[in-house]
């Protein structure tokens, strides 16, 4: 009974990881239909972020031990959201708007950008990984049982995944700039010709899911390496949860990743972190023989 | 003519240019000149090896340099090439070729994973040179044209099995990622358990690159094993002990015994993870011999104060000076004099005194286990009372259990 | 996109009658390959023996540059998982090579990974008649496969590349997984025959050089053949519009399904080459990074055009090599930017620059 709750909620917690790298490119790739393969890179960019936020306070001496800040890392997340946008605005300013149309070339593109912010990451701050302090909020956990704990940082993860998705849909539903940015995903010309600067929206778009790529990086930086070649260990994932959740409805990517996330869990409990990864892309190869756009398509006009 | 036609026309001799300037021969001679002997360095500078590569360069260019300093070999200044496998085995074969043919070293000393070694040794072998490997690996190969400097498999994985076992750890998981190394070891391992009393409660390999522990964690606390026997690879073993960690484990809950994580290493994982947890090897920044304190004083005046020494660096220190002996006792670079000269030859290395031997050319070695400080150093908690010999075959009396290891 | 593409068609072979010469045509037609022929023939006389095995291994990359081009340039299809195909031809040769050097006795890694008796499907590919037609057929078929599921649901432009990638993330897991079978990230290597040759000796390395000069060629030809006969202009029109081609009455499942197969038996029979030659293949040279480093030897020399893919193929292999003896740290940011600079700048590459520049210069010529 215990291994069952604690696998009913391993699956939410790799699931909410999933959906918080992917719900950054669902959003970009949903509006302006281009893959972003820097994606990662944003993550890494979050990261190393979260990084550099909580290097800037001096650590405290407690009992003889350096101790980071433990609110630093609060900081470090709307930063990171910042930091991440920002570069994200700035590479579709300076290139993915000029290939627009181009899916394929943008595709090429942002990878060659990828490899040079890889080599940025890796002249400021080296080669070697780097080391985020687990915030000592986050270091405990919810005893269930003398063998069965509930880490906190899962529980942090699914949270920030929970708030992310309530803020993106309060933003598209009920702002004034969500309903351009609706329009524009169903019928760019006519939300255009209605007198919505696209680019505009674009431009936004993409800072948006970059800052939620940082966010995200954030949250890897707690339960995985952070080195310059992060962002390659998570977006072959990603990539799989946008394309089986379907393109432009959010609810189509929550999906995708509780389902992917599970399977992964249901397969690697099985038998081997191998086999699950393998039988995991042969379902959505075999999924999309079934529903060729994803779970979840946005019709568009 | 049509434009295409001419731009057909072009297209040839521009890619002849192209072909000439990909190419033609670079500048440069190869060949030592009278006054030096030139030695190869070949190590990923870049990819996902470079991390852990460049330092035992380092390393290496520090002997070097050293040895200059007190006049050479045979009273030549040794040059290195230094010549960059880009963590990708072809390319270290293509570099390999390179350095023989071209630059005409003496010796090579460089690679880092079993893969890299498995894909020069050919190389070494046809084109009859000579390659010092630094790094601690799976036993079960000796090359006539390759020394190796770092442990095999009796001087690293089989005693920290044995200490783990009289330390009343007999519940054993092992975890490794999915490549040579980990299989092999966890061969072995299996073999010297049902040996010797052990009890093998799980078996997991992880893709390398893996970064999702959740799963595994689970398994391995409702396995309850004694200790998690890991030979993990990189950054992996980040995500696994900052999961370990977070899943509410503790070293006194269930230990785990890791053969590759060393000084290097435990800075990125966090050393606050790591804690109180064990290690295996031959060597560590702390082990107190005066050569050490030497070695260590040099490696960082040259490289920086925040750099640390481990294993692989100093075994790739070592190489160097176990060459320059043997070059000095043969009067000759040439190979054979060398393997020759090279026989018993003995060096008190920063990590206690290493004896080359002859038959398999690896080096005896004390065999040390570590337990992790909260500063990311670590201490030694026991060591082989003598130099240990090398056995990659693990065919001496003292394992009858490994016989089926034998091809 | 489409406007901005077509320029990159080859132009058909169709003779230029008010030129009067009718000679003309088949002679610059030809000429570039000849002229690529004579100098890789004679190579061999002013190269060192380390730039020749430099060569070599470049000249396999231009016939998977060729591959790529196949199904990218002309028939639209962005594929990044090349790589594989590469690979498993790579493994074919390997399986034949390592049979054949451990003169009957268990390959070395079958044995430390456990095994006692060779496993079945090893047993044919001891003979190098069934292995190298292997090369070819293994990858067309996976390639056939796949491509059949995938186009036949309309999946295409990004879906379809994002696909191929998981297909070389997938494949390089199940290579370094399946160790007993494959020698895991190690790879297999230590070959020391091949039909009976040493490997070491030069003239058998000279002998596998022509070899590969063989099935350059005969690759350069064959896509030169598909690309322009009336097949290659039904692959340009699905690149351009895949549904004015449905509505023709062609079915654009078995079009793509037959060009990528045939793309992807290329690139094995390449693969095959450069294992005989390198001496090593493993799964790194299946995975995500060296699958898009293809594509980009191709996006570099120029899509669309087959000497473009060769060109890129040679230039950017040349440039790596040269960089990373130079300055082994800059090469990935370097890689980076000549990537962007290319899709940028010269979004027909190398091939098309210098196009249009003939291009320009004619009818500059033509007005004075």
């Amino acid at each position: 009974m215990e291994f069952a709750v604690l696998q009913a909620f391993n699956a939410i917690s790799v699931s909410s990881i999933l959906l918080l790298i992917a719900l950054g490119l669902a959003f970009s790739f949903g509006l302006m239909g281009v893959i972003n393969m820097a994606h990662g890179e944003f993550i890494m960019i979050g990261a190393y972020t979260a990084y550099a936020i909580q290097n800037l306070a001096a650590p405290a001496m407690v009992n003889g031990v350096e101790t980071q800040n433990d609110l630093m890392f609060l900081l470090a997340l709307p930063v990171a959201f910042l930091v991440a946008g920002a570069g994200g605005m700035v590479l579709e300013r300076l290139l993915i708007r000029h290939l627009y149309e181009r899916a394929l070339d943008t595709l090429l593109a942002t990878w060659g950008v990828g490899l040079m912010l890889q080599q940025l990451a890796r002249f400021i701050f080296g080669a070697p990984n780097v080391q985020v302090v687990t915030p000592s909020w986050l270091t405990g956990g919810l005893v269930i049982s003398d063998d069965v704990t509930l880490p906190a940082k899962r529980m942090f993860i699914v949270a920030l995944v929970t708030v992310c998705i309530a803020a993106i849909t309060f933003f598209l539903y009920r702002t004034a700039a969500g309903r351009r940015l609706r329009a524009v995903m169903q019928n760019r010309d006519m939300a255009s010709s209605l007198g919505v600067a696209t680019r505009q929206v674009d431009s936004l778009t993409f800072a948006l899911g970059s800052g939620l790529a940082g966010v995200a990086g954030c949250a890897v930086a707690l339960i995985g390496p952070i080195g310059p070649a992060l962002g390659t260990y998570y977006i072959v994932d990603a990539f799989m949860v946008v394309i089986f959740g379907g393109v432009g409805q959010l609810l189509g990517t929550v999906i995708a990743a509780l389902g992917i996330g599970s399977l992964n869990v249901a397969f690697e409990l099985g038998s081997t972190a191998v086999v699950g990864k393998v039988m995991v892309f042969v379902m959505v190869i075999l999924f999309l023989q079934w529903k060729p756009s994803g779970l979840l398509a946005l019709r568009t006009r | 003519m049509k434009a295409s036609h001419v731009f057909r026309f072009i297209a040839g001799p521009a890619l002849s240019l192209a072909l000439v300037a990909g190419c033609a021969p670079a500048a440069g001679t190869g060949g030592g000149s009278g006054s030096t002997i030139k030695v190869g360095v070949l190590h990923s500078l870049s990819g996902t090896m470079a991390i852990s590569e460049t330092s035992v360069r380092d390393a290496t260019l520090l002997a070097i340099e050293e040895i200059n300093a007190k006049g050479g070999v045979l009273g030549k200044k040794i040059e290195p090439v230094i010549e960059d496998g880009a963590s990708d085995w072809p390319t270290f074969a293509e570099k390999a070729k390179k350095l023989i043919q071209k630059d005409q070293v003496a010796v090579v000393f460089g690679c880092w994973t079993s893969a890299s070694r498995k894909a020069v040794l050919p190389v070494f072998e046809s084109l009859k040179s000579l390659l010092f490997y630094p790094v601690q690996y799976e036993g079960l190969e000796k090359s006539p044209n390759i020394f190796y400097t770092g442990a095999t498999t009796n001087q690293q994985i089989v005693p920290a099995v044995e200490y783990l076992l009289a330390q009343g750890k007999k519940k054993m998981y092992l975890l490794g990622s999915d490549y040579v190394f980990p299989r092999t070891s966890n061969k072995i391992i299996k073999l010297q358990l049902e040996a010797q009393g052990g009890q093998l409660v799980g078996e997991e390999y992880t893709p390398l690159g893996h970064t999702d522990y959740t799963t595994v964690v689970s398994k391995i606390l409702a396995a309850k094993p004694d200790v998690v026997f890991n030979t993990l690879n990189g950054d992996s073993n980040v995500a696994f002990f900052k999961q370990l960690k977070s899943a509410g484990n503790t070293p006194d809950k269930i230990q785990t015994m890791s053969v590759s994580i060393a000084e290097e290493e435990t800075r990125g994982i966090g050393p606050e993870n790591l804690v109180g947890h064990l290690v295996a090897w031959n060597y560590y920044q702390t082990t107190d011999t005066p050569e050490n304190k030497k070695f260590v004083a040099a490696y960082k005046a040259k490289y920086g104060q925040n750099r640390v020494t481990d294993d692989p660096i100093e075994a790739g220190y070592l190489g160097v000076y176990l060459w320059a002996k043997a070059v000095e006792k043969a009067g000759s670079t040439d190979v054979e004099k060398v393997r020759a000269a090279a026989k018993g030859i003995e060096f008190a290395a920063p990590g206690g005194m290493v004896t080359v031997d002859g038959d398999n050319q690896h080096i005896y070695k004390t065999v040390r286990m570590g337990r992790v400080r909260a500063d990311g150093l670590i201490d030694e908690i026991s060591a082989s009372p003598k130099p240990v010999k090398p056995d990659p075959y693990l065919e001496g009396k003292n394992y009858p259990w490994a016989k089926s290891l034998k091809p | 996109m489409k406007v901005a593409r077509s320029i990159a068609i080859e132009a058909p072979p169709a003779q230029n009658p008010s030129s009067g010469i009718g000679w003309i045509g088949p002679i610059t037609r030809w000429a570039p390959l000849a002229v690529v022929v004579a100098i890789l023939v004679v190579a061999p006389a002013f190269l060192s023996e380390f730039r020749m095995s430099l060569l070599a291994k470049f000249l396999t990359f231009a016939i998977v540059a060729l591959a790529i081009d196949l199904v990218w340039g002309y028939a639209g299809m962005l594929s990044l998982g090349h790589g594989v195909f590469f690979g498993l031809g790579g493994y074919a040769m390997a399986m034949y090579l390592k049979q054949e050097s451990s003169q009957g006795s268990l390959p070395d890694f079958m044995s430390w990974s456990g095994l006692s008796t060779l496993p079945v499907f090893w047993e044919p590919f001891a003979h190098p008649w069934f292995a190298i037609p292997m090369a070819a057929i293994i990858p067309a078929a996976l390639a056939g496969g796949l491509c059949y599921l995938v186009v036949r649901s309309r999946i295409t432009g990004v879906y379809f590349s994002l696909i191929t990638q998981a297909l070389s993330l997938i494949v390089s897991i199940l290579f370094i997984g399946a160790q007993p079978f494959t020698g895991g990230t190690n790879g297999i290597t230590n070959f020391q025959t091949i039909f009976g040759f040493p490997l070491i000796l030069d003239e058998t390395r000279m002998g596998l050089y022509y070899a590969t000069i063989v099935v350059f060629v005969m690759a350069y030809l064959l896509c030169r053949w598909t690309v322009t006969s009336r097949f290659g202009t039904l692959l340009v029109a699905l690149r351009d519009d895949e549904n004015r081609v449905r509505f023709f009455g062609y079915d654009p499942v078995q079009l793509k399904v037959f060009v990528f197969a045939l793309s992807a038996g290329i690139s094995g029979m390449a693969g095959a080459l450069f294992t005989a030659q390198v001496g090593i293949i493993s799964p790194a040279m299946m995975g995500i990074v060296p699958s898009i480093e293809m594509v980009v030897w191709v996006a570099v020399g120029g899509r669309g055009t087959l000497m473009g893919a060769v060109i890129g193929a040679i230039l950017v292999n040349s440039a790596k090599s040269g960089f990373s003896e130079a300055f082994p740290d800059l090469w990935q940011a370097v890689f980076g930017a000549m990537l962007v600079g290319s899709v940028v700048f010269l979004p027909q590459g190398v091939a098309g620059a210098m196009k249009s520049a003939v291009l320009l210069v004619r009818s500059r010529l033509k007005q004075a």
